[in-house]
């Protein structure tokens, strides 16, 4: 397993994370792993207590996680939302405009090669979980 | 027998196994029996061919010619652009595809 | 037509470094071949039968001169001298060398172009109507809105992964020239009670294996919420479109297995979730990029032609369409020359073409579903000038809609999937009608091949559809009758057991024949079909 990245500085949760059916049934943990057939929104009335949460992606091709993060942080989750699995750097900086805010991949990313995907679009079309402005805000005078 | 084939990673080229390389005439491919997965395999690996499979093909006027006529307009290209063919001066090659 | 601005611009540009850092790591072996894939086919590019293949996007079909002639140097440069129209208004490239597809895609942006998710499991390039514009029954230009949602959909963070490809149509006429309902969404401009602009959406459409036509599951989603409602209708889609099947993945699917009713509910919900998220561009967007589209200095002239030389009337009268100022007509170049490759066209043709929309069309092109080029705002006074440039060319084939006007994908001669050479059965029908002389007597007649059953050729949707088959490693084609995807869309329904290559063009025109028997006054050969049924033909196909 390679090393965790995050993109926040508070201290991270040192335990594991229960299934979303576990966390449903016993309401004391604060970590959750939400696999890709998962519905994200049964999370949404206990996201106050939720201090991590992992979307597993068990394959890459599988983008159902997407939708999970982007609703959690619709739902105003501001916990760790952490990318776990079959993750690639070539998909990072769809994830962090998701809202992922750490990763966990199968396999180790090249460092180097993570800066230069974080750092390679200036722009965006689209609003989405993050809070970066789209072009179409740009073009309509809003700072 | 069993012919070895897939593309060139640059160039996207359909090529052959020759016993010891790739190339672009089926006429050069050779049989590859039982070793075709491990050929494959090992020439993946090093990047000498992209996506190699093997398929089946006969001996014909002792040539191969693969049984599958996919395969056979993949060893000289499309049948409605001859021009485009690798073999555009042979009246006969489009008798050898269909 | 669309300009970029410079957002637009290094969007392009980035995406073009993009992916020249990919091809670099694949060719340094640092992604795997199953890693890479889904990233080069995301910018369009296959590996194909011979070599690569780029399938390059051409927005809603909307090209001027430059691009033309940048898509002409392309083919020279980096190809072998030519280019094939595809049936979603695109343009692909059949030997494509990996090494060399990011400097050809950086060729593409230099020209506003680009071949960004013309593949892959994402939101497609986004087809429209290829009269729009021009066309004299249309509500409004449909192209700003298809604009609008290229841009929405293009490098989506969330849609970047779904379940299977997803195609987009946008059309603003009652008449449908763009298959809207044959698509994942099909999105018609309209106008409620109240005069006010909004889009009705039809969604779960689709051809390929299982072919179905999309329902309408809104009829009016206002224009300042159309970002929002195509979001809540993609998200329902990646999250619950099936993913344990690859056949059963497209939102046709997963429509019909809720059912419409409950697919809307959930996207209805969604979509008043959605309103209160901020993802929709405000009007002012929809503005800017609708005075892009502006109608060109249309000015007066003649009304009427000359018409004593016959082959340029007959000319003018199959292969041009009305258009919204009288003085003009939209011109359809045919890539259908009899005995020809549907939808090729040399580099030397797309420069000619090029020229042509520069001196008589506003500098403007049009690519059509059916794999033509319309030039569509061309002066009624220039149209003997502009037919005899093209007729000295091979471009002049009077063909539109008859049974020589054949739509037909690439088929077993370029693609991996195919089964059965889709383009020699098109060229042997041409050579027929054309040497018998019954394409005149037929009218329209629309004619579609498909060389496998994921239906590029749009088989389904022929008046006479042939779908090519692999029978114990022979091919073999079967005949549809009765598809249309216009605004009377149906599917096609196979008349029995297949044909031989030769004897799939006798049952061509034995068909033909049956409608030339029974047809009444005024009916085209979908009107006899639909009212006789399928059984005379049946009757003398295989009777």
């Amino acid at each position: 397993m390679a090393e965790i990245i995050r993109f926040r500085d508070d201290e991270p949760v040192d335990h594991p994370a229960v299934t979303v059916d576990s966390f449903l049934d016993q309401s004391n943990a604060n970590a959750v792993r939400v696999e890709p057939g998962d519905d994200a929104r049964e999370l949404i009335p206990h996201i106050g207590q939720l201090q991590l949460v992992e979307v597993n992606f068990p394959a890459f091709g599988d983008g159902r996680g997407y939708s999970s993060a982007r609703i959690l942080r619709e739902a105003g989750y501001d916990g760790e939302l952490r990318a776990v699995g079959d993750v690639l750097v070539d998909h990072v900086a769809y994830m962090r405009r998701c809202g992922f805010d750490a990763f966990e991949p199968d396999a180790a990313l090249n460092p180097d090669d993570l800066q230069t995907a974080l750092d390679r679009w200036p722009e965006i079309y689209q609003s989405a979980a993050d809070a970066r402005q789209p072009i179409w805000s740009k073009r309509h005078g809003a700072a | 027998m069993k012919l070895l084939t897939g593309n060139d990673l640059k160039s996207g080229a359909v090529v052959w196994w020759t016993g010891h390389d790739w190339s672009l005439h089926i006429e050069d491919a050779v049989n590859a029996g039982d070793r075709a997965d491990e050929i494959a395999q090992r020439e993946e690996a090093a990047r000498r061919v992209n996506g190699p499979y093997a398929v089946d093909a006969e001996q014909r006027e002792g040539k191969a010619r693969p049984l599958h006529i996919k395969e056979r307009i993949r060893a000289l290209g499309p049948t409605v652009r001859p021009d485009l063919t690798l073999k555009p001066a042979d009246p006969d090659h489009r008798d050898w595809v269909i | 037509m669309y300009q970029y601005d410079s957002y637009d611009q290094a969007m392009v540009d980035t995406r073009v470094e993009e992916f020249r850092d990919q091809t670099r790591r694949r060719l340094e072996g640092k992604l795997t071949e199953a890693q890479f894939t889904p990233m080069r086919l995301k910018n369009g590019l296959y590996l194909q039968l011979h070599a690569y293949m780029l399938r390059v996007a051409v927005p809603y079909g909307t090209l001027n001169s430059r691009q033309m002639h940048a898509l002409a140097d392309i083919a020279d440069k980096y190809d072998r001298g030519y280019g094939h129209f595809t049936t979603r208004q695109n343009i692909q490239y059949n030997w494509i060398k990996l090494e060399e597809a990011p400097d050809l895609l950086a060729d593409l942006a230099k020209v506003e172009m680009h071949a960004i998710q013309t593949s892959g499991n994402c939101i497609r390039n986004i087809s429209s109507d290829h009269f729009a514009g021009a066309a004299a029954d249309e509500l409004v230009d449909p192209r700003p809105y298809a604009e609008l949602l290229r841009q929405w959909s293009s490098f989506h963070p969330e849609f970047n992964a779904l379940p299977r490809k997803f195609k987009i149509a946008v059309i603003a006429s009652d008449t449908d020239r763009a298959a809207m309902r044959l698509h994942d969404i099909g999105i018609q401009i309209v106008k409620n009670d109240a005069g006010e602009l909004g889009t009705a959406f039809y969604v779960g459409g689709g051809m390929g294996r299982t072919p179905m036509i999309a329902p309408c599951i809104r009829d009016f989603v206002p224009l300042d919420q159309l970002v929002s409602y195509s979001e809540a209708c993609l998200r329902v889609y990646n999250r619950y479109g099936r993913r344990d099947n690859k056949y059963k993945a497209r939102i046709k699917i997963l429509v019909h297995e809720l059912g419409a009713e409950e697919y809307t509910r959930q996207v209805e919900e969604e979509f008043a979730h959605l309103l209160d998220q901020g993802i929709e561009p405000p009007i002012a967007e929809l503005e800017r990029i609708r005075t892009c589209f502006a109608d060109p200095a249309f000015g007066d002239g003649a009304r009427s032609v000359d018409r004593s030389d016959p082959d340029f009337a007959l000319w003018v009268d199959r292969n041009t369409v009305r258009h919204k100022h009288d003085a003009y007509v939209s011109a359809v170049i045919s890539l259908k020359p009899v005995g020809g490759i549907p939808g090729d066209a040399s580099a030397a043709q797309m420069h000619l073409m090029a020229e042509l929309a520069k001196e008589y069309s506003f500098d403007e092109l049009r690519v059509m579903h059916t794999q033509n080029i319309v030039l569509p705002h061309v002066k009624i006074a220039d149209l003997h000038a502009l037919w005899t440039r093209l007729d000295a060319d091979g471009l002049g084939a009077p063909n539109l809609d008859t049974i020589e006007d054949i739509i037909a994908c690439p088929g077993l001669d370029y693609c991996s999937l195919a089964n059965a050479r889709s383009i020699p059965v098109a060229q042997k029908i041409s050579e027929r009608f054309a040497a018998n002389g019954k394409t005149e007597a037929l009218g329209e007649l629309k004619l579609k091949i498909s060389g496998c059953i994921n239906a590029c050729g749009h088989h389904h949707a022929g008046h006479i559809g042939i779908l090519g088959v692999d029978r114990k490693g022979i091919e073999n084609y079967q005949l549809l009758l009765g598809g249309s995807e216009a605004e009377d869309c149906s599917l096609g329904k196979i008349t029995g057991p297949g044909f031989s290559e030769d004897g799939i063009v006798d049952a061509v025109e034995t068909a033909a024949d049956v409608y030339l028997r029974e047809r009444a006054k005024g009916e085209r050969f979908l009107d006899t079909y639909r009212r006789i049924g399928i059984e005379p033909f049946k009757e003398a196909l295989y009777g």
